[in-house]
């Protein structure tokens, strides 16, 4: 029991020293809030001249989802990077807690941070564009965007740990973001992609979770695909967690570690 | 001589510093694969908005996309140098300003040129655009001078690298107000006055509308006139950086802020 407790602490110690010193980051304040707003603009204009103003919180909601997986993609994949220029991964690996519940925590953090896209996004349409924030479900859409995080912090663990092995491997993050946007169908509709996409899109938590916010938003029922979005955060975990273990014997093999 | 060797050889070594530590698992991420998908991001949601043809993406978003190697690589010209603490030894040398500056933005045009001549042909074989083979060499001038324009803001954000010390989110807010203000997705009609007024000032908008009449069978001559103008905003925008530069190299050696921002 103590054990469990002890764990829970240094998850929820971890995660919100991460969210503080994220938030002291003006590119990643940049990245999480002002990159959604340029989008959700840019959004807004492109459906408005396309004669589909009814779209137009579908907009806001979607750059604000796009700035969730934006914020985790760079929040994960720089979180170990980060550790490296602070010489502090080796000492950090070496502690007794497994490295999961260190790097959890961040990505998990660097999600959450994610919280900021979405709010910004939404005042922005509100306030500068005068959209109606009108969401059919609201307790739901509450639940979703927090299972949504915590998907997507999942993921962020399973982007995150191959960055322990691979010192460049966090240029992958110049390289994900657009092409999630595009497969879980963040702002475009799955059913215009070809259809080798789709079963891309299936093994996105993403795609299950911003499936969930939109049904909880406009009227549907957002329980199946919410029902999914755990399922895969779980199954994320756990491959994350088998993909820390592996890399990080790797590391200490050749002793990549502290290299930067 | 000096000054042409400080042009060429200096600009050349700093590019070559820039990419030491960039590396190719970044520049080819950043440079090739980000804007083939960019593209592809917008021309899906110009379907799903109904808005404009896949060519008007591809076209818009390409040159749009040199806007990244133009901005962010000469705002590193002075962030790196202060990372690598030798930004001081290098405005402490009597060298002539001018081909410091501007050579260092030499290579910088070619690599933005470069970028948006690979998202063209990458992006129309992707979705299969047809450009009329007559319109190739008259693009491959708007890429180039698209680029020397863009380079020209670029100019401007090194300067303000000297005060700015995140200069990447200057980099990528001048970026955001690029994409949004001139044209690369939302057709200028479609945009307030004020919006289209701002971007008529703006590097890309007359290039890329230049691109777009040329693939859609305009000749270059009936062109000349877009192409100029991007080229005259993009000499507006270097003599307005280099003087920028001059200005707050004096006031950085003034509050000696050189190596702090």
């Amino acid at each position: 029991m103590s054990r469990l407790r002890s764990t829970l602490r240094l998850v929820r110690v971890a995660w919100f020293f991460n969210l503080k010193s994220l938030t002291t980051s003006g590119l990643f304040i940049f990245t999480s809030v002002i990159e959604p707003v340029i989008f959700a603009t840019l959004a807004y204009y492109l459906f408005k001249a396309g004669n589909r103003p009814g779209t137009l919180l579908y907009a806001s909601l979607s750059a604000g989802l796009m700035g969730i997986w934006t914020s985790t993609l760079f929040g994960s994949g720089g979180s170990i990077s980060f550790q490296r220029w602070q010489g502090v991964l080796e000492p950090t690996i070496a502690s007794p807690p497994p490295y999961i519940l260190v790097l959890f925590p961040a990505t998990l953090a660097s999600a959450t941070i994610g919280l900021y896209s979405l709010t910004a996004t939404l005042l922005w349409g509100r306030l500068v564009f005068g959209i109606p924030l009108h969401f059919v479900h609201f307790g739901a859409f509450v639940l979703a965007v927090l299972l949504s995080i915590l998907a997507l912090g999942a993921l962020g663990l399973l982007i995150g740990s191959s960055f322990v092995l691979y010192r460049n491997a966090n240029a992958l993050s110049n390289m994900l973001e657009f092409p999630v946007w595009i497969v879980t169908g963040a702002i475009v509709p799955l059913a215009l992609l070809p259809g080798w996409v789709h079963p891309i899109s299936w093994v996105l938590a993403p795609t299950w979770g911003f499936r969930a916010v939109r049904a909880a938003a406009f009227g549907g029922n957002p329980w199946p695909s919410l029902g999914w979005t755990v399922l895969l955060a779980a199954v994320y975990l756990l491959i994350g967690q088998w993909f820390i273990r592996i890399f990080e014997v790797r590391a200490r093999e050749r002793a990549t570690l502290s290299l930067v | 001589m000096t000054a042409a060797r400080i042009f060429l050889i200096g600009g050349l070594t700093s590019y070559r510093a820039l990419f030491g530590w960039l590396t190719p698992w970044i520049l080819i991420p950043s440079f090739l694969v980000a804007p083939l998908f960019q593209i592809l991001l917008f021309a899906y949601i110009g379907r799903a908005a109904n808005l404009e043809s896949d060519r008007f993406y591809v076209i818009g978003n390409a040159l749009q996309y040199a806007a990244v190697p133009c901005l962010f690589a000469m705002g590193n010209t002075v962030s790196g140098e202060r990372q690598q603490h030798t930004l001081p030894l290098v405005l402490a040398t009597p060298a002539n300003r001018l081909a410091l500056f501007v050579g260092r933005a030499l290579p910088v045009i070619v690599n933005g040129f470069l970028v948006a001549a690979f998202g063209l042909a990458a992006g129309c074989v992707m979705l299969g655009i047809h450009v009329p083979a007559s319109a190739l060499a008259p693009l491959v001038l708007v890429a180039a001078v698209t680029a020397f324009s863009c380079t020209g803001l670029g100019l401007v954000t090194a300067a303000l690298a000297l005060r700015v010390r995140e200069n990447a989110v200057t980099s990528n807010v001048l970026f955001g107000v690029l994409l949004i203000f001139c044209g690369v997705n939302v057709p200028l009609s479609a945009l307030p006055d004020w919006m289209a007024e701002v971007a008529g000032g703006l590097p890309l908008t007359h290039g890329i509308a230049a691109g777009r009449e040329l693939a859609a069978g305009a000749s270059l001559s009936s062109t000349a006139g877009l192409i100029a103008t991007e080229a005259l905003i993009g000499v507006a925008y270097g003599i307005a950086g280099y003087a920028l530069l001059r200005l707050l190299e004096v006031e950085s050696r003034r509050r000696a802020t050189l190596e702090v921002a």
